[in-house]
């Protein structure tokens, strides 16, 4: 197991990484405006990247390489240029109503983070890994889950809720690349496919949003209820 | 012989997805998805009795035919059969006729994704075949163009997504779990995980199925993460609210049933089934509340589908051979029923030109047949005898009388008599109240398209609630015994 023979280096290194993405989501559910939010995420997909060509390096997991150019080519540029476009299209800059301000929110976010540790401790414990970074990578993979659940609860705007998503996913890439390098290629590659046509879709979706309801905003859901 | 089946089975509405693609004719493409959907059910009859006790893999070991997998495929046949037939009335009363060809290559892209969802023997290949069900049948849900089903498929893709990536988080945990006994590196199917289930950690592995069960709980429509699905079957159109209640939520059903039986080989004690059961009860509850006070025909019908799914959950968390022979039991019974009630809900939609329950007044004098049919198929959905569905849920129950779990038998008992009176009621009101001041006369009658594929799903039910063949219940017991024993 790769984590169980980890050089001091390598093992600070990836926490380096892991920490850098954690912090990036903080920054995004700190922000108001659309913009700062996509170049975190963007900026949180390199690091991720990083992350798995350092896995890849040190486990000597070659086809880690590939993982990491695509993740760079999806999640870092071509999603975000895409959600870039959209923006552009929609004319809106930011969160207008906001349930939870941005301070507040970083509070929860403190506090989930916390209650991840907790999870992560308890597991690491039960298979004898408190010592390594496997803790850390659990507690980031399990945060930035809950900060991403935090953000699709507490935003509104149809694009702050396709990068919460996708913030989502990257919790679980981050993870995966450092507790399962091993897991079969052939399934991130469709995840990086699979991402892109959600995307996709949730462009087209937009645009019927932006015709059929003339807002972006899903506080003016409310037609279907009971 | 099998293997050409599955492949007859899935490149049939594959076919019909290209070739309305091509050909964009609205006549053209109506045949070609009849035509796919007839022959993949002609396909999935013969499987379940062409499997032995042994699971057959194909494709270096990425697909799998085994009891289960071939029980519910026959259910997401059938549901696509009598769907498609509906579709080619249905459709043609939305005046969209520039438009049909893409609804068929959607309708046929979800027929094929629901088909092949039960064959992945990867379970992260399982995980990306729901996520393309997602995918295809969100465009389907947004059919329609107007504010009501925009907002239905956003919500639909929003929180099913969100539910879904914890499912791939609970995946990505078990194969990490795996890999302390079977190596870095291995095939993760699920023959692999439940074959090293004994030997993994206990807490990941219950931490894990947590997280699988809320994620496939999602699209499940188990509470309280059902959210989305009252308003995507009532605001999609009515082949595809079938299609959605009767195929796609027993093909995300089985993830929770194979990680359950994987459980079973961790032997973690009771905490799994009582999991499962407890989140069955809730969905019983909150679809009887709903059910009560329910003003939408069509989100009466969606809530009725929470229900059933909690009587699905109930009888796999109880475990044991009646308990899930009955589930099993009710899949079949509840595709069936529950595609008859949206087929007659849409027909009642259109003719009286409302979802309203209040505005659909004297069904049994515009339509006394299909007004009859439509009521016996009400009757059938509450759990009333002589009907399928009476006979799998009595078996649910009796599969539940077990100390720890009795007291969910009898929540269930209380909660489907509710929902027989308060969904008897509305169609006490629907049938037999006078009309009120705004009310219309519907306009236009039933075209045989939309009349035949109920009764060619009443007809089956009726034998089902009166004879329940020795072979079937032997089959059924079998699968029972194969997921007890971990599905080795």
């Amino acid at each position: 197991m790769l984590i169980e023979r980890l050089s001091p280096l390598a093992s600070s290194l990836f926490s380096l990484l892991a920490i850098i993405s954690l912090l990036l989501s903080f920054v995004m559910l700190g922000s108001r405006w659309l913009k700062n939010y996509l170049y975190a995420f963007a900026a949180e997909s390199w690091a991720i990247a990083a992350l798995s060509a350092a896995v890849g390096f040190y486990g000597s997991y070659p086809e880690l390489y590939l993982i990491a150019i695509l993740t760079l080519l999806f999640r870092g540029l071509l999603l975000p240029y895409l959600i870039w476009r959209i923006i552009q299209r929609l004319s809106v800059d930011r969160e207008i109503h906001e349930i939870l301000q941005p301070a507040s929110a970083l509070v929860v976010g403190a506090l989930s983070v916390m209650f991840a540790l907790a999870v992560s401790y308890r597991v690491g414990t039960a298979l004898h890994l408190e010592l390594t970074v496997a803790v850390l990578a659990l507690t980031v993979m399990l945060s930035i889950k809950l900060i991403g659940f935090l953000m699709l609860a507490v935003r509104h705007e149809a694009i702050s809720q396709i990068l919460g998503l996708l913030v989502l996913e990257n919790g679980i890439f981050l993870g995966s690349q450092i507790l399962v390098p091993g897991m079969p290629l052939l399934i991130e590659l469709v995840i990086l496919f699979d991402l892109l046509i959600v995307v996709a879709c949730f462009g087209v979706l937009v645009g019927y949003l932006m015709t059929h309801i003339g807002s972006t905003s899903a506080l003016r859901l409310n037609r279907l209820v009971g | 012989m099998v293997g050409g089946l599955l492949l007859a089975l899935a490149l049939a509405p594959l076919a019909a997805a290209i070739g309305c693609l091509i050909w964009r004719g609205a006549r053209c493409c109506e045949a070609l998805n009849l035509m796919a959907s007839a022959v993949s059910f002609a396909c999935a009859v013969p499987l379940p009795l062409l499997i032995d006790g042994r699971a057959l893999l194909y494709w270096n070991n990425y697909v799998i035919i085994d009891r289960l997998s071939a029980w519910v495929m026959l259910c997401t046949a059938i549901v696509y059969f009598l769907a498609s037939i509906y579709a080619v009335g249905y459709m043609r009363l939305l005046n969209e006729e520039e438009r049909l060809f893409r609804f068929y290559a959607l309708f046929a892209g979800f027929g094929l994704t629901t088909l092949i969802g039960p064959l992945m023997n990867s379970v992260g290949l399982y995980w990306i075949a729901i996520e393309l069900t997602t995918l295809v049948s969100t465009f389907l849900v947004a059919f329609e163009r107007v504010a009501e089903s925009m907002e239905a498929a956003w919500k639909y893709i929003m929180v099913v997504s969100a539910g879904i990536s914890l499912a791939l988080l609970g995946t990505v945990l078990f194969y990490w779990a795996g890999s302390f006994v079977l190596g870095p590196r291995y095939q993760m199917t699920w023959a692999a995980l439940a074959g090293a289930a004994p030997r993994m950690n206990p807490v990941l592995i219950l931490l894990a199925f947590l997280l699988v069960v809320v994620g496939y709980g999602t699209k499940v429509g188990l509470a309280p993460m059902h959210t989305w699905l009252p308003d995507a079957h009532s605001e999609s159109p009515a082949p595809v609210s079938a299609m959605l209640s009767g195929a796609l939520l027993n093909t995300a059903m089985i993830g929770i049933v194979r990680f359950l039986a994987i459980t079973r080989a961790a032997d973690l004690g009771a905490l799994p089934q009582l999991v499962v059961v407890a989140f069955g009860a809730l969905s019983l509850l909150v679809g009887a509340l709903f059910i009560v006070r329910q003003q939408g025909i069509k989100r009466l019908m969606a809530y009725s589908s929470v229900e059933h799914m909690g009587v699905v959950a109930l009888g796999f968390g109880f475990g044991g051979a009646l308990g899930v022979a009955g589930a099993l039991y009710h899949m079949l019974n509840h595709s069936l029923n529950k595609s008859l009630m949206f087929f007659g809900a849409g027909n009642m939609m259109r003719a009286y030109g409302t979802k309203d329950i209040a505005l659909i007044r004297a069904v049994h004098q515009y339509f006394p047949s299909q007004g009859g049919l439509w009521l016996a198929g009400a009757v059938a959905i509450t759990g009333a005898p002589p009907f399928g569905l009476f006979f799998s849920e009595f078996t649910i129950m009796r599969g539940g009388l077990t100390p720890s779990f009795s007291w969910a038998v009898d929540v269930m008992a209380v909660l489907l008599i509710v929902i027989f009176v308060g969904f008897m009621n509305h169609f006490r009101r629907m049938y037999y109240s006078p009309a009120q001041a705004g009310c219309t006369a519907p306009a236009g009658k039933v075209s045989a398209w939309c009349a035949v594929p109920m009764w060619l799903a009443l007809a089956p039910l009726l034998v089902l609630g009166l004879w329940w063949p020795a072979g079937v219940w032997n089959y059924l017991t079998s699968i029972a015994a194969a997921l007890s024993a971990g599905m080795r």
